[in-house]
């Protein structure tokens, strides 16, 4: 029986944002929301990260950042965009320096909308998050076996 | 001691180890979560944890990293076969150190700067905790007369701790440090830190993070082992009060994590030897003076 999704550590990493979401994420850490009771780490290190949570949009200094933070995070791996910045560029979106949401760099898996998003919507979305690592998981599995 | 029971013994300890240590660990988290008023995850938690790092992607800065964890897990285990078979307390003491070394190895073998900061961290770990780890090996020797660990145990009807109160407190302390709870900034502490990242382990990606995890679960065996070790005598009753001492040293532990959540390394140094030279020392003062 595979157990990898009661397992996800994430990664969560601030782009261009107005620090909303960011608040919004800690959030979920807190007594209230407790996220830990999924098993869920948050941790700072993108090597023993499982899920990428991006706020924020993406601007011509980070766009290098968060590709690498997505490179150095091993197989199997899902990527989280909280926030309107991160899903378009939101309220940033016609600044000159900004290239867009997180998808401008780096493939999004899922998209939590809001401005800011909800701790709820942000549940929702590392839930969702969590079913995708384990079919990523189950697929890379069977293509290890396959080799 | 015969080699039957030896051999069994290390057996016991070979698969019964993670599996208890593992479980401690998840209770651990669990009354941690209620402590500060959270529902906190399965006590199973650190096994899912354990079982994804091994199914991960294995990416490497370093190839020779893998080898030196492999041996650092080696060294833990030869330790605790060591401890738990009953041979000499000194030795288990010495390999422990040795393990040591190949964690710091391991990690220097990558260039990224957290590591190197971890490494740091790490050394000032050992330079603290490693006098008192001796000396309580020193301890037992001045009171039993031996280093052999089931002479010890056989050699009593009184358990050690009414000899080594001093030692005993002295070894409770470094224990926090020990299993990584507090202070917060050093190594590879539990808890969530930017500034060294993940210590030591920063760059030890799936399997070979699950593998120093397991070698700690092991090494954490060998140190409530001793814990034990001090309320242990030859009448096999006693080890009701071991386990007792054990568990209520291992909460102990959990309490001084959740009510010192700030402590930073400087301060462990200084508190570390300080206990050491005072609870340790005194000790060691009386038990020259008792024994004339
Ligand atoms: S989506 Fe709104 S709250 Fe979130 S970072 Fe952007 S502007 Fe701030």
């Amino acid at each position: 029986m595979s157990t990898i999704h009661k397992s996800p550590w994430l990664l969560h990493y601030d782009g261009s944002s107005c620090n909303g979401c960011d608040i919004e994420v800690l959030a979920c850490t807190t007594p209230v929301y407790d996220v830990e009771r999924f098993g869920v780490i948050n941790t700072g290190n993108p090597m023993h990260a499982d899920i990428f949570l991006i706020t924020g949009g993406i601007n011509s200094q980070n766009a290098d950042v968060v590709k690498q933070i997505y490179e150095q995070m091993p197989q199997p791996k899902v990527v989280i965009a909280v926030g309107t910045c991160a899903c378009t560029g939101g309220i940033f979106k016609e600044c000159y320096n900004i290239k867009g949401g997180a998808d401008t760099v780096i493939p999004v898996d899922i998209y939590v909308p809001g401005c800011a998003a909800r701790p709820e919507s942000i549940i929702d979305g590392v839930v969702k998050g969590v079913a995708l690592f384990k079919e990523k998981a189950a697929a890379l599995k069977a293509s290890e076996k396959a080799n | 001691m015969t080699i039957q029971t030896r051999v069994i013994f290390a057996i016991c300890y070979l698969i019964l180890c993670p599996f208890i240590i593992g479980l401690l660990d998840g209770f651990d988290r669990k009354i941690s979560a209620r402590m500060q008023g959270r529902r906190g995850p399965s006590v199973l938690q650190p096994f899912f944890d354990l079982k994804k790092l091994f199914e991960k992607e294995f990416l490497t800065a370093n190839k020779s990293q893998l080898f030196m964890i492999r041996s650092y897990l080696c060294f833990i285990v030869l330790s605790g076969i060591l401890f738990f078979a009953g041979f000499d307390l000194l030795l288990v003491v010495f390999s422990l150190s040795t393990a040591a070394m190949f964690l710091i190895l391991a990690s220097t073998s990558t260039h990224s700067p957290y590591s190197a900061q971890g490494t740091h961290r790490e050394l000032v770990q050992i330079m603290s905790c490693e006098p008192m780890e001796l000396l309580v090996a020193v301890g037992f020797y001045l009171a039993a007369e031996t280093f052999n660990i089931s002479e010890i145990i056989a050699g009593t009807a009184s358990p050690y701790i009414m000899y080594l109160p001093g030692f005993f407190v002295g070894f409770v302390f470094i224990l926090t440090i020990k299993f990584r709870k507090s202070p917060f900034d050093i190594a590879t502490s539990h808890h969530a830190h930017q500034e060294v990242i993940k210590g030591v382990t920063s760059e030890m990606v799936g399997k070979e993070y699950a593998m120093v995890t397991l070698a700690e679960w092991y090494e954490n065996g060998i140190l409530l082992g001793i814990v034990g070790l001090f309320f242990l005598t030859n009448n096999i009753l006693s080890v009701i009060g071991a386990v007792a001492a054990i568990l209520v040293v291992w909460f102990l532990e959990i309490l001084i994590d959740n009510t010192s959540a700030r402590v930073k390394w400087q301060l462990m140094l200084k508190l570390a030897w300080g206990v050491t030279i005072v609870a340790a020392g005194m000790n060691l003062f009386l038990l020259e003076i008792i024994k004339g």
